[in-house]
């Protein structure tokens, strides 16, 4: 048969596979948008360190706590892992997907709740949103990624639902994942920019 | 209020008849929909009711700068509070709500699945979260004119510390509503974003290769990407802004260490690449129609594509020149000028390879192709405007001035106002079932762009002159009060057109009732939507289409047709 105007060959074309799946393009776009808006939350952060007259952290405020946010850092990206090995065995089938993905919702969970509690302690310390750029900054980025902790959080509670009902398929667990490893690994970044 | 209009362009022919199986209540069918072309009409509806508002606020605002003082008929006495609260929403609402709504919401939503041979969007529902979640900003925005205070009046570019304090703007409700509306609109573009770059690349027509997507979808495509590249920044500022007026932080405040230029890059960081988000998809209908009018293939397909994403990327560097003005660093404002100005090479390129695909061709001057082709005249005159801007020694100069204003209208006006005309005149048998009148169209398309020119070629004339933005009175200035005239004839022009509109909405009108019925293919086009009914039943074809070539084999040699869809199956085609 011959060639069409621009050189294919005739035949009936067949539909073929998206590369990648509808939930998971839709969410890796969402977390490219998340992305764009942690960079410029702490690109804004940055600005205002280096603005700051009288030096980072500003004098006669109170510290950041390092240590106990470090072991927190820790805790999340072992939810991470834990995540991780629980897909890895979802694939295979195993049963031990259900207590690693527990795993990393109890560590997600320890996460927010450790969090909570440091900020009960800073704020009896004197540090609020309004009494200064520290504060302000740090409640503003600490809190978005609290709250999106807690998304993420919910999200896995109802992957684990699903899970539990024996009905959880890939293209439901996927785009969770992505989400999550987005929000742990945004974390570090946050700590290192705004603790260290 | 825009729900109704889609009743009665619904309600139309046939369309119940042949899907009455379906029986859906009113409230569904219309109201909380999932279906494309209904959230499309619902996004449409909306766009045109807040254009009305938009214009009317122009229409008060210049009357009282043609005839400072004296009370507008059907407004009143303009006060200098409600001066600068109308020039603020004006310019909100016709960016935010009307430009990208009509453009990239209306028109994505409408032609992504039919022209590329889908039932519908990948994600419905979130496609109908995305209207709702914008009809709630709509309503938000519109309620903020009428609390305590009134609507915000800080410029559409909310600049801290005037937006962040209510001591300086007075609006202490109406900063935050409008903040709040601005950002729960970018939510709604952003959910919608998500839906057309997914569906685009996951539920094309088997056969429809990358490169034999419509031009216009493309443009819709990168337009989705550069916004939700570039929205992330600003929602951060409008989170900062919003705690600094309702908490009382002081992310913007000098005063208390914070920096208020850091708002303008926030801001512009979006603000720049969303004036390509809006011209894109602006530049893609005007090809859809340029190639059906002129009967020629697109020329050069690739080239106009990859032109149109190094556009994109070349549009995050350039948002600097918006703020010469500011305090920033000369060195910085170099660099800016370079890119603003590199910029241009694209989009004059892109508009060179419209021209020629015109070359030579059989041209058809309809009513679209009258608005596209006004679209490449007046478009230009706005991108030649900006090369003075662009370059930071005459910008100093020109630096709010209604030079700046003039110019960026010539950008707005084709983007917004024309390339909706072009795509609704183009579109509208596929989406109603019937033609618009031609005749009618001519003439609104005339007096539309005749009195547009003489709106802002006057106003270029006094930005020249040194007449500044956003003042409410010039004649309290001596050497600006001797231009009255220029004003009063920009301001009667604005009149004229404002009238010429009510010829389009009455033609709209009705051509939905009384037009001719206009057949699957009215203008003998290509791409796959028109192999769909009009309008398109729910589901658009009982049976998918195949896909078989690019968008644009008009004037094909050897075929008796001088258009060969892309849903014909090749062995139709004569043999060599």
């Amino acid at each position: 048969m011959p060639d069409d105007a621009l050189g294919r060959p005739y035949g009936v074309p067949v539909r073929r596979e998206p590369v990648v799946p509808n939930g998971v393009l839709g969410m890796l776009i969402f977390v490219a948008t998340e992305v764009m808006f942690f960079s410029g939350l702490i690109s804004a952060f940055v600005i205002g360190k280096s603005n700051a007259i009288g030096g980072w952290p500003p004098p006669g405020q109170p510290r950041l706590p390092v240590e106990e946010t470090a072991l927190n850092t820790a805790a999340l990206l072992a939810s991470g892992v834990a995540l991780y090995f629980a897909n890895r065995a979802f694939r295979k089938d195993s049963p031990s997907v259900k207590p690693l993905l527990g795993l990393a919702i109890a560590l997600g969970g320890f996460f927010v709740l450790f969090q909570g509690a440091e900020w009960v302690a800073l704020i009896g310390e004197g540090l609020t949103l309004t009494s200064g750029q520290l504060g302000g900054f740090f409640y503003l980025l600490v809190g978005t990624h609290a709250l999106h902790v807690v998304a993420g959080f919910i999200i896995l509670l109802y992957t684990y639902q699903r899970l539990s009902h024996h009905d959880l398929d890939r293209f439901t667990f996927w785009p969770a994942q992505i989400f999550w490893y987005f929000v742990v690994g945004v974390w570090p970044i946050l700590y290192w920019q705004v603790y260290l | 209020m825009a729900e109704a209009g889609t009743v009665d362009t619904h309600d139309a022919p046939a369309h119940d008849a042949e899907h009455g199986h379906h029986e859906q209540s009113f409230l569904s069918k219309y109201i909380f929909s999932t279906d494309h072309k209904i959230i499309a009409m619902q996004y449409m509806f909306t766009g045109i009711v807040m254009a009305l508002i938009g214009g009317y606020m122009s229409y008060a605002f210049r009357m009282q700068l043609a005839f400072p003082g004296e009370s507008v008929p059907g407004y009143g006495v303009v006060s200098q509070g409600e001066y600068n609260s109308l020039v603020t929403n004006h310019g909100t609402i016709m960016i935010f709500w009307v430009a990208m709504p009509m453009l990239i919401a209306a028109f994505g939503n409408y032609l992504i699945p039919l022209m590329i041979g889908a039932d519908d969007m990948v994600f419905p529902r979130i496609n109908r979260l995305s209207y709702q979640i914008f009809l709630i900003s709509a309503i938000i925005l519109i309620v903020s004119f009428f609390v305590p205070g009134g609507g915000f009046g800080g410029a559409w570019t909310s600049y801290p510390p005037l937006s962040a304090n209510a001591e300086y703007n007075l609006t202490p409700y109406g900063a935050t509503f409008w903040l709040v509306a601005v950002a729960l609109e970018f939510v709604a573009f952003l959910l919608g974003g998500i839906n057309f770059i997914t569906t685009l690349m996951n539920s094309r027509a088997p056969g429809m290769r990358m490169h034999d997507i419509p031009m216009v979808l493309w443009m819709i495509i990168i337009a989705s990407i550069l916004f939700m590249a570039s929205v992330g920044p600003l929602i951060a500022g409008a989170v900062m802004l919003f705690m600094d007026q309702v908490v009382g932080t002081g992310f913007f405040d000098p005063d208390r260490g914070g920096d208020p230029v850091l708002w303008q890059h926030l801001f512009w960081f979006f603000g720049h690449p969303e004036v390509y988000v809006v011209l894109l998809p602006a530049m893609g209908i005007v090809a859809e129609i340029i190639c059906t009018f002129a009967r020629k293939k697109l020329f050069n397909y690739k080239l106009i594509l990859y032109t149109a994403f190094a556009t994109g990327i070349i549009s995050f560097f350039v948002w600097a020149h918006h703020q010469f003005v500011a305090g920033i660093d000369p060195r910085m404002a170099n660099v800016f000028t370079i890119t603003t100005l590199i910029i241009s090479i694209p989009i004059a390129e892109m508009l060179f390879l419209y021209i020629a695909t015109l070359y030579g061709g059989s041209i058809r001057l309809t009513t679209p192709m009258l608005w596209a082709l006004s679209f490449i005249a007046e478009f230009l005159i706005g991108g030649i405007t900006g090369i003075f801007l662009g370059a930071s020694g005459s910008d100093i100069y020109f630096h709010d001035t209604y030079f700046v204003l003039a110019h960026f209208h010539y950008t707005f006006f084709p983007i917004a106002i024309i390339g909706f005309f072009a795509g609704i005149t183009y579109w509208f048998p596929k989406m109603f079932g019937r033609m618009m009148n031609d005749s009618l169209g001519k003439i609104h398309f005339w007096g539309t762009i005749i009195a547009f020119n003489f709106i802002f070629i006057p106003l270029f004339i006094l930005g020249a002159a040194g007449q500044h933005r956003r003042i409410y009175n010039f004649q309290n200035f001596p050497d600006l009060a001797g231009m009255q005239d220029l004003r009063v004839i920009a301001t009667s022009a604005l009149l004229v057109m404002l009238v010429f509109q009510a010829i389009f909405l009455f033609n709209f009108v009705y051509s939905l009732f009384k037009g001719k019925p206009a057949g699957k293919n009215p203008w003998k086009a290509n791409t796959l939507e028109w192999t769909a009914d009009s309008p398109p039943p729910h589901g658009n074809w009982p049976e998918l289409p195949n896909c078989y070539r690019g968008p644009y084999e008009y004037s094909v040699p050897g075929r008796e047709d001088d258009y060969w869809p892309q849903d014909v199956p090749p062995d139709t085609a004569p043999a060599e």
